[in-house]
């Protein structure tokens, strides 16, 4: 725990026999005393969201699951029975549905700010791809999840996804097979991925824990980005409680009032209308488009003409994030001081929006309709399909080749000597005082 | 809580030691929030595991009890769980009356309690031994009417129970006769 020396007297009979046994009761004391940053804003109360996010989908989950029969016959039923004749089970329903979308609206402000204050950089980047990681099990998770109801959407987006296994050069077919338990979607398919969705968030939880064991080992980084040396500990850290259980337990209020508008006034906003329709092998909805968190990466799936390179790229837009802390040369951390890349940055952000707007309009459909355009390759200029080209280069472009070259030709801001300078008005004097750099921990 | 002090120069709420302060009293709000909180959440969850409204809905069942011969019993399901309805003979019926005052009743009923008015030879119980729930066989046991073969225990052709470890009586659902010898369970 980042050489923090454990401040737990343990005060009864029944304490001290445990401590000697199970020092269970001292790693919750240490882990609220936690020297923490005092500097943190906002943007890093997702991490506490986060974890309640995955503990509220857990619980609905496991009643939904009570009540919920992975069988074709009757799993569509089964699901309109939860929300006609299960006690509160439209309310258990629907926070399980609106939380998976709550739960990626954290996750994709929580994996910004990581990206924005340079998290992902030594020494931390075990932090970093253990996130990347349970990114990754979110999107598979969330994906068995949504094919559960059995309706249209749920059928045709297995059939879709699973048809990009069949991309796979010589193997493909055969994996598609065995992936499908049968020749097409079916009983079988619908009974391990209920099997899957059951295990997958156990399997997070578990990353979490490590996550947050990479966290308290290498120390929370700060916007401001630099390594509070242990001399200063004492004038830049707060214990985690109460100053962050408070801020954080805050905002987690503010969230869930957010969450509780969507779950209570528009609970099917986020949704798609045609998954309310039974699942039919023999109909095809008129658009398949995955969930809206989901859109991004089915906008660089289709952005590729070929099919297997579609599969490439879009599994090559989440492996990117795992090598994220070598592409970047920069020795500073936050872009805060990094006025260049900040810009580059925010393109970033509007950039991801711009794609998953892309993913979820038809590929040949013009961009700005009637605006006179020329045929390019395989397409009209004017379409969506060349926009989510664009964009889906720059996504790239902005890890293979902005953040290395920015990082070496840049010139930074003067970075502070400590996180209290920036906001202090007078001097900080300390003795000792060590310009910040990124030193590498062993 | 493990209390860190990090600004111990910074005054807790400003009371003398060991009197109440405002910070112990916002400790306490806040953990009876906390604690409501969490009342509000466990409730529906819990509530879900409670019986759904269809099921609710499946909880009367209908049988034409002209059907069950005389001497006889027929098994039914009632909101899934066995029921017998035993048409007694008139011998057994006989025999049942005269036990009403018996001296070894565990759980003593008359048989006029345990039937209608009017169709006093129709028995209707549910199969399930008061002791442990197995379904009792028919016309066997020292009173010839159920025996469990579980762990001994011996009914009356009332359902009362006369010998083993059984408590109570089998229990006789709330029904009634609807239209002359139809019954409705529940």
């Amino acid at each position: 725990m980042s050489g923090h020396e454990s401040t737990y007297i343990p005060k009864t009979g029944v304490e001290k026999w445990l401590d000697t046994r199970l020092p269970i009761v001292r790693f919750g004391a240490d882990y609220l005393a936690l020297p923490t940053p005092k500097n943190l804003n906002y943007w890093y109360t997702f991490g506490a969201i986060l974890s309640i996010c995955l503990v509220t989908q857990i619980a609905t989950g496991i009643f939904l699951a009570m009540h919920y029969q992975p069988n074709t016959a009757m799993a569509f039923a089964s699901v309109e029975r939860i929300m006609r004749d299960v006690n509160g089970g439209w309310l258990i329903r629907y926070v399980h549905a609106n939380g998976a979308s709550m739960f990626f609206v954290a996750v994709y402000i929580h994996m910004l700010r990581g990206l924005y204050y340079g998290s992902y950089k030594a020494p931390r980047e075990m932090i970093w791809i253990l996130g990347c990681i349970i990114f990754f099990l979110m999107i598979a998770t969330a994906f068995l999840g949504y094919v559960l109801p059995w309706g249209q959407m749920s059928y045709w987006g297995a059939e879709v996804i699973t048809n990009l296994v069949g991309a796979i050069p010589m193997i493909g077919e055969p994996i598609l097979i065995w992936l499908r338990g049968g020749p097409a979607i079916d009983n079988a398919t619908l009974n391990r991925f209920f099997s899957l969705h059951y295990l997958l968030p156990f399997v997070i939880f578990g990353v979490v824990v490590l996550h947050l064991w990479a966290l308290h080992t290498a120390g929370q980084n700060n916007p401001v980005g630099i390594l509070i040396p242990k001399d200063r500990e004492k004038k830049d850290m707060v214990p985690f409680h109460p100053y962050y259980t408070v801020k954080d337990g805050f905002a987690l209020i503010v969230f869930l009032m957010m969450f509780a508008v969507f779950v209570f006034f528009m609970p099917n906003a986020l949704g798609h209308a045609d998954n309310y329709i039974p699942a039919n092998p023999l109909v095809t909805p008129a658009h398949i488009v995955p969930e809206w968190y989901m859109l991004p990466f089915y906008a660089i799936l289709r952005a590729v003409p070929d099919k297997f390179g579609g599969v490439v790229a879009m599994f090559g837009a989440i492996g990117i994030l795992f090598v994220l802390p070598w592409l970047d040369t920069s020795k500073v951390r936050s872009m805060r001081y990094r006025p260049t890349m900040k810009v580059f940055f925010m393109i970033f952000v509007v950039n991801g929006l711009l794609l998953g707007w892309c993913g979820a309009q038809l590929p040949d459909a013009q961009v700005v309709p009637g605006m006179p355009s020329f045929f390019l390759v395989d397409g009209q200029l004017n379409s969506y399909l060349w926009l989510t080209r664009l964009a889906t280069l720059y996504y790239f472009a902005f890890f293979a080749v902005i953040l290395p070259l920015v990082g070496l030709r840049e010139t930074p801001l003067k970075i502070p000597a400590s996180i209290s300078e920036p906001v202090l008005s007078g001097p900080d004097v300390m003795s000792g005082a060590v310009p910040a750099q990124a030193e590498k921990k062993g | 809580m493990a209390e860190t002090v990090v600004n111990a120069d910074q005054p807790q709420g400003g009371a003398p030691e060991g009197e109440a302060t405002r910070r112990d009293f916002i400790h306490i709000a806040a953990g009876a929030a906390a604690a409501g909180a969490g009342v509000m959440v466990a409730w529906p969850l819990i509530n879900s595991m409670n019986p759904a409204a269809d099921t609710l809905a499946l909880s009367t069942t209908e049988f034409d009890t002209s059907k069950v011969q005389e001497g006889m019993q027929v098994v039914i399901t009632w909101q899934g769980k066995p029921v017998f309805l035993r048409n007694r003979s008139a011998a057994e019926l006989q025999k049942v009356v005269a036990d009403n005052t018996a001296s070894d009743l565990k759980d003593p009923q008359t048989d006029a309690e345990r039937t209608k008015p009017g169709h006093e030879a129709m028995l209707v119980v549910l199969a399930s031994c008061t002791h442990l729930g197995c379904i009792p066989t028919f016309g066997s046991g020292d009173y010839g009417g159920w025996f469990c073969p579980c762990h001994g225990s011996h009914y009356d052709a009332s359902g009362r129970i006369r010998k083993g470890p059984a408590p109570l009586n089998l229990v006789v659902p709330e029904y009634e006769f609807t239209a002359g010898s139809t019954i409705r369970i529940g």
